[in-house]
């Protein structure tokens, strides 16, 4: 493993990586729409060969008791070993639970989503927006990838028609989710002394720290998460914070 | 009457009937169902006299023995190395077939091949179970130290390596870089960072475009074109 | 009793719906394979032959098949489908390991695995059927020796019509239905899976039988079709 690290290394000290890119650049992005027409809301999203589906379904749950007016969201991720033969078949693992939790923040703590707009009828009714995320290949930064299906699945995402306090899944309405915030998710790694954003699988293998944050379009942060066995200073922190928020525009601009 | 419904260099699919009569043999790749031979793979139609044989297009490793191969280390017990040769099955690098030096007892086995080394390796033996014996004694053998290893499908190595080795000498000559090519897909590069990028990605190209015409052509030109920009 | 013959309105009775298939779109799989049919859309990947673990399940006079298909929770027309093993899941999984068998030879791969994924991101019934033709493109893009290609489709008999590639709406249809997913080898025109539910006459069986080979034929024309795009030579200069 010495030998591919040291390799990574040599190649950003001219700022170059395997594939030609920069240190801060991202392969080529693109985000489909509505690709699961049963979905409330869906999106396919390519970051490179890495490929992620998402999709939302709304249901309707009694609130909880602390918050008698406001619906929710929840969060999975399904790593499933289509996307790449290190994942097992099974409940999630650790690995789809962090990238579902840390997704979750990102849309939950930026207001994304008013979740006071969700409520039905006050301590009885309210919406859940349930955001499934399936990679269907793993070529890397699936961190960026689930998070980035899941907004645009949301931005895609209707509420199902209502009747007689049933849910018509057959049926949209015209009313989009109330999205107030476009938080968009960046993960900065730490190779060496370098600064890394979007890694292939290999570059992630040979990581030292990772910091995944969330920025909203008015530039502020919403949550970070801290990975890798390193550990990093402060002023390390503040420089991948800043690298995140100005990937972030980048990334923001192929959302619709 | 007989009759070849495809051409030489066609692709074909499993179930796709390749000739019909009698007249015409049935090679690897390809059975006979009364009058008809089948392709029972995916591949290219290759017609020798009245041979119809199939070149497959993909498929996993196959060890052989006396290929040469990349391996990498994965485990080490008293019997020597386990080795990872990309395929099904594992392979043993045996104590006696690791070094010509004697090997006392209680040694530290790492010190010749350490969990995570990559070796070029030959395979010696395969049962009939698929038990793999490698040796590193030999020619060329040895264990990989620095450089890159890079994975491409085995059924494309006969086209990375060329005739006698001319394609993969044009690569080495042009990049100034240190190359093996395993038979198993994995493929050994090192040199200066710049030139190991322009190889990798030229040997990647090979590998997605092995089945196209005139590709030994097209490989020069953006071997001058590549060398050139940097 | 008369019952009223039924009519589709977007198509005839013994065609499929329109169907759009793809190989090699899973990079990090052996093989993959793509099928849609109507609204119904399938991934499948190959990986194998690999080590299998547990040991246990190891064959040493063969290689095994080990299918995993799985519908994804946003893919189906009403609640959301939780994550997880379901009977249902597991049962569509035996029977499509099932519907290979005939057609793959893994006798070169003792004590080896070749696992199939399936998953679905849309489902509009056929969901099965449309596993199996995406993961036949898949085995034969993983380059394993198949003795044929494997085609399937859902026949269906609705109010007394034999119909071909039954849709949700059809399947959920008001009056007599009977849904009956069939796998068929193209080249010899046998059946490797076979499945219904419904009250069927022997008349329409008959009926259905004939239509199989026809059906399997189109079928096949497209998943050959599919993995020939992948080799075609895209003629485009560096």
């Amino acid at each position: 493993m010495a030998d591919l690290k040291q390799g990574i290394i040599k190649l950003l000290e001219k700022n170059t990586r395997f594939d030609e890119r920069k240190a801060d650049s991202y392969r080529k992005v693109e985000i489909i729409y509505d690709i699961s027409k049963n979905a409330e809301g869906s999106a396919k999203v390519k970051i490179g060969d890495t490929e992620v589906l998402a999709g939302v379904k709304m249901e309707m749950i009694k609130p909880y008791p602390d918050t008698p007016d406001e619906g929710t969201i929840s969060v999975n991720v399904e790593l499933t070993p289509m996307a790449n033969p290190n994942f097992e078949s099974g409940p999630p693992g650790i690995e789809a639970i962090e990238i579902a939790r840390v997704v979750d923040r990102g849309i939950r703590e930026s207001k994304c989503i008013d979740f006071k707009k969700l409520c039905v009828e006050e301590g009885e009714k309210v919406w859940v927006v349930n955001i499934d995320i399936v990679p269907i290949n793993d070529a890397g930064n699936l961190f960026d990838a689930a998070a980035l299906a899941a907004i645009a699945a949301v931005k895609d995402a209707k509420f199902p028609e209502v009747v007689d306090d049933k849910i018509d899944y057959k049926h949209k309405t015209n009313k989009s989710l109330p999205v107030t915030k476009t938080p968009v998710e960046v993960t900065v790694l730490k190779i060496g002394k370098f600064y890394v954003v979007d890694p292939t699988l290999e570059e992630q293998s040979v990581l030292d720290a990772r910091l995944s944050v969330a920025t909203t379009e008015d530039g502020k942060f919403a949550a970070l998460q801290k990975g890798g066995d390193m550990e990093l200073t402060l002023e390390e922190v503040e420089q991948m914070l800043d690298l995140a928020a100005e990937k972030s525009k980048e990334l923001r601009k192929f959302l619709k | 009457m007989s009759k070849l419904l495809v051409n030489e260099k066609d692709v074909v699919v499993p179930g796709e009937v390749v000739a019909e009569g009698m007249e015409f043999l049935p090679s690897f790749g390809t059975y006979r169902v009364k009058e008809d031979i089948i392709a029972s793979r995916l591949g290219i139609v290759n017609i020798d006299q009245k041979v119809i044989r199939i070149v497959p297009l993909s498929g996993k490793y196959m060890p052989r023995e006396d290929d040469v191969v990349i391996g990498k280390v994965f485990d080490i017990n008293f019997a020597g190395w386990m080795t990872d040769i990309n395929c099904a099955y594992h392979s043993l690098l045996g104590l006696k077939e690791a070094t010509s030096s004697f090997i006392e007892k209680g040694d530290d086995l790492t010190k010749y091949y350490a969990i995570g080394d990559y070796v070029i390796a030959k395979i010696s033996l395969v049962t009939s179970q698929k038990s793999i014996n490698l040796t590193t004694k030999g020619p060329g053998l040895r264990k990989i130290v620095g450089g890159r290893i890079v994975n491409i499908h085995p059924m494309k190595v006969p086209r990375v390596i060329g005739k006698k080795g001319s394609m993969v000498e044009m690569i080495k000559e042009a990049t100034n870089c240190n190359i093996v090519v395993g038979q198993n897909g994995l493929v050994w590069i090192d040199g200066e960072p710049e030139k190991m990028i322009i190889a990798e990605k030229i040997i990647r190209k090979i590998d997605e475009d092995a089945h196209i015409e005139g590709l030994t052509e097209k490989i020069k030109q953006m071997l001058e074109k590549e060398i050139k920009v940097k | 009793m008369v019952t009223k013959e039924y009519k589709r309105k977007d198509r005839t009775l013994e065609e499929t719906r329109p169907i759009t298939a793809k190989a090699g779109i899973i990079k990090n799989a052996d093989g993959s394979g793509y099928f849609k049919i109507g609204n119904t859309e399938a991934y499948a990947a190959v990986y194998g032959p690999r080590n299998l673990y547990p040991r246990f399940m190891q064959n040493p006079s063969t290689g095994i098949l080990r299918v995993n298909y799985a519908m994804m929770p946003f893919s189906g027309s009403g609640d959301r489908v939780r994550p997880g093993p379901n009977r249902r899941a597991k049962e569509i999984s035996m029977v499509i390991e099932k519907a290979f068998m005939p057609v793959l030879d893994l006798k070169e791969f003792p004590n080896a695995v070749v696992d199939i994924f399936i998953e679905l991101p849309q489902t509009d019934a056929g969901t099965r059927c449309a596993g199996i033709c995406a993961a036949s493109i898949a085995l034969a893009d993983a380059g394993l020796p198949m003795k044929d290609m494997v085609t399937a489709i859902s026949f269906g008999v609705v109010n007394g019509t034999v119909v071909v590639d039954l849709d949700y709406s059809e399947e959920s249809y008001e009056g007599e239905v009977v849904d009956m997913p069939m796998a068929i080898l193209p080249n010899s025109g046998n059946i490797s899976l076979l499945q219904a539910d419904g009250i069927f006459t022997k008349e329409n069986f008959k009926k259905i039988l004939e239509l199989a080979k026809k059906t399997s034929q189109k079928i096949f024309e497209v998943q050959k079709q599919a993995l020939k795009d992948k080799y075609k030579s895209s003629g485009k200069e560096e």
